[in-house]
């Protein structure tokens, strides 16, 4: 099955159900897609916005190195991800991943496997602006993250 | 050689700017090296690499750890751990 790979870095917001529609548009093959979406979060109301950083280019290849990797694991018939840049609001969408395989085993994993590796692997950094109007901080990267990630070389994932 | 470095986030901050060209001396081999020489440059950059393990580094956009070598890059940027997603 060759797997349709698109990935968008951008500063506006998406559309979950175009971006699914994109990869089931016209196949008869396609059994299940799995669509995570990841929000700004207002921590406790701590939190007035996220200011994400990015690395023009290296953005896109790697996540598009990571796609080509859960596509060699997984039978898939596409995999999207959509990652937004610039000032982001509590409740607005952050990133998008759409798969789409036959059966929904493939498109839940692969689905997990690129927001795993894309937390830990694609260059972009949150920085906080805070309600109080304190000085917000860069978010430091979690431990847990780059642990949902390692798990994926230690199980073959099939 | 002619080297083009790009920063990233606290790492941008400490440093006061988001890119430059550089030439290191032709003893730099590796980004570990060039690391070690860019530190001694100022208090801003010393700041930056105060914990050069945390730092990563990309060659010509891809991950590489401070062994590779920086013989034929383009471009070398560092950053810290990622936070995206």
């Amino acid at each position: 099955m060759s797997c349709t790979i698109r990935i968008r870095i951008q500063r506006e917001a998406f559309d979950t159900e175009s971006e699914t529609a994109f990869l089931t548009g016209g196949r008869k093959d396609v059994g299940a897609t799995v669509a995570f979406t990841g929000l700004c979060r207002d921590e406790g109301g701590t939190l007035k916005a996220l200011h994400l950083e990015h690395y023009p280019g290296m953005a896109e290849a790697e996540i598009g190195r990571i796609a080509e990797q859960a596509a060699e694991r997984w039978q898939l018939a596409g995999l999207t991800a959509v990652h937004r840049y610039g000032r982001l609001a509590p409740g607005e969408p952050i990133v998008l991943v759409v798969a789409a395989a036959t059966h929904r085993k493939a498109a839940f994993e692969a689905a997990s496997f690129l927001m795993d590796y894309l937390k830990t692997r694609a260059p972009f950094w949150k920085k906080e602006e805070r309600s109080d109007g304190s000085k917000g901080e860069w978010v430091e990267a979690k431990e847990a993250d780059d642990e949902a990630a390692a798990r994926w070389r230690s199980t073959n994932g099939k | 050689m002619s080297l083009d470095l790009r920063y990233f986030a606290w790492v941008r901050e400490r440093i006061g700017h988001a890119e430059e060209t550089v030439e290191p001396p032709a003893e730099i081999a590796t980004v570990g090296e060039l690391i070690a020489w860019l530190s001694a440059r100022d208090e801003g950059y010393a700041a930056a690499f105060a914990v050069p393990e945390v730092i990563r580094a990309a060659r010509d956009q891809e991950h590489v750890e401070h062994d590779a070598p920086i013989e034929g890059a383009r471009e070398i940027a560092f950053f810290p751990p990622m936070t995206g997603g």
